[in-house]
């Protein structure tokens, strides 16, 4: 089951540069949460140091607080641990190319050392079948590679290498971005259901899907959370001006 | 300042519906004074102008279609094409308000002339009027204050319709010979007391577009805020 994720006083800084400043939400628990905002406006950022990816680069910066369920990531874990239970999909499907698509789904599973065969095939198998993938790989688990799939195949195949390892919260950065719309409808369809079973944060650019995907939605500008609200409120009739103008186009 | 393309069609949307506004004020106005005057040629405009209220209902229906299809607005700019489409066909209907009011003209100037009605349709339309111009006013200005400010005014026309019910159904009980002309009266009240009532919901789409705030079937709820208000002051 999903966790809810408090985040009290974030910032975050590459070098100099202050792209987090002073943020403070509670991201629900078992719902899909949106992150919106304009290129460079710390989005990306923000969900890196949800999961501690933030920090893997030499010259960036934390300070503040990131509890997921009871988990304070930065005091209470190291980051391999907070990995595994915070999965992340990136905007371009990343499988590793030579492996199968088996070993894609198991790699997590076995640098976690698993090696029991038959857990491995039984978690393999519920994870492509979570990220509904399973019907269409499955007569070809061990034969082809991950590369070989469609791009949204592919991407799914990543979701499905996140949910292996049974994560609480799954950050999506842009999961559809780079898909035609029928495997974003699929990646969208997917996002719906595995809300009940994971907490999903979703960053996109795109205003409709996170309209379509969400329950709340927060607006970032200029490194800073400007609103954050049901999904409803926010693209209906939002409270700050700035998340108004953004949305509806008059500048980002 | 991005969508500037989507920025004009919202614009020309606007523009549009305002020469609808114009259409189907000037429909009222012109039906009105028919009645007052009792002159069929201005029955005649009114059928007239019927018919471009009808052709601009469907084309400002349809950009906004458009809109919504194309560039899939959101917040401010999404309750602003919802509540054209809304005014649009409370528009049409004032404008089919106005060609009733003018047949019925055109009915009691066929009748033989009778005595005064007990019923005051030139101040029933006045007022009927006034709504329909401070709601178009209101969508003008962006103004919710003067939308609020026409929900207050239904009642009294709501008022003015039960009492000509009233007085004008006593009539046609108790002279008989005149219940046609009784009847037309009574048909053009009911007339200027539905154009009263899309003013109404006019005013409320504005309140809509501009706050985002739902304000339909709470007439009662204003009222009370205006008395509390009242005895505050």
């Amino acid at each position: 089951m999903g966790v809810g994720i408090e985040v009290t006083n974030l910032n975050a800084w590459y070098g100099n540069n202050h792209t987090l400043q002073d943020i403070n939400l509670n991201i629900p628990a078992n719902h899909a949460t949106a992150l919106i905002g304009p290129s460079g406006c710390g989005k990306s950022t923000f969900v890196r140091c949800l999961n501690r990816m933030h920090e893997t680069n030499p010259i960036a910066r934390v300070t503040g607080t990131v509890r997921i369920g009871d988990l304070d990531i930065y005091n209470d874990a190291k980051p391999v641990e907070i990995r595994r239970r915070v999965g992340m999909v990136f905007q371009r499907p990343n499988p590793f190319p030579t492996m199968s698509i088996y070993d894609n789904v198991a790699s997590g599973l076995k640098l976690n050392g698993y090696s029991n065969r038959r857990a491995l095939d039984e978690i393999v198998e519920r994870s492509l079948k979570d990220s509904a993938l399973w019907d269409e790989v499955k007569d070809d688990l061990k034969s082809k590679s991950g590369a070989s799939l469609s791009g949204g195949q592919q991407q799914r195949l990543c979701i499905a290498r996140a949910l292996a390892v049974d994560p609480e919260v799954l950050l999506m950065d842009e999961p559809a971005s780079a898909l035609d719309p029928v495997s974003t409808s699929k990646i969208e369809d997917l996002i719906f259901q595995l809300k009940s079973q994971y907490t999903i944060v979703i960053v996109t650019h795109n205003m409709q899907q996170a309209a379509r995907v969400a329950e709340k939605t927060g607006f970032f500008l200029n490194g800073r959370m400007v609103e954050f609200d049901s999904t409803h409120k926010i693209f209906t009739n939002p409270s700050d001006k700035r998340t108004e103008d953004y949305i509806t186009g008059r500048f980002g | 300042m991005t969508r500037i393309r989507f920025q004009q069609s919202l614009d020309q949307l606007k523009e549009n519906l305002l020469v609808m506004a114009g259409l189907a004020e000037q429909a009222i106005q012109r039906a009105i004074e028919a009645y007052r005057v009792r002159d069929l040629s201005i029955c005649d405009l009114v059928s007239r102008s019927e018919v471009a209220i009808n052709r601009l209902e469907r084309d400002i229906d349809q950009a906004a279609l458009d809109l919504l299809a194309m560039e899939q607005p959101m917040a401010i700019d999404l309750r602003f094409i919802l509540s054209v489409i809304k005014i649009n066909a409370d528009l049409e209907r004032v404008g089919d308000a106005a060609k009733s009011i003018s047949e019925r003209v055109r009915s009691m100037e066929q009748m033989a002339a009778v005595p005064e009605l007990p019923v005051d349709i030139p101040r029933m339309a006045t007022l009927s009027a006034e709504m329909v111009r401070k709601s178009l006013q209101s969508f003008i200005d962006a103004d919710p204050e003067l939308a609020r400010a026409v929900l207050l005014m239904d009642d009294a026309v709501d008022k003015m319709n039960r009492a000509a019910y009233k007085s004008l159904t006593k009539v046609m009980e108790e002279q008989s010979h005149i219940a046609p002309q009784a009847l037309n009266a009574l048909m053009i009240c009911r007339a200027l007391e539905r154009v009263a009532d899309h003013a109404t919901n006019i005013a409320e789409d504005v309140i809509f577009w501009i706050q985002g705030a739902d304000v339909r079937h709470h007439k009662s709820v204003l009222a009370a805020q205006k008395k509390a208000a009242e005895a505050a002051s």
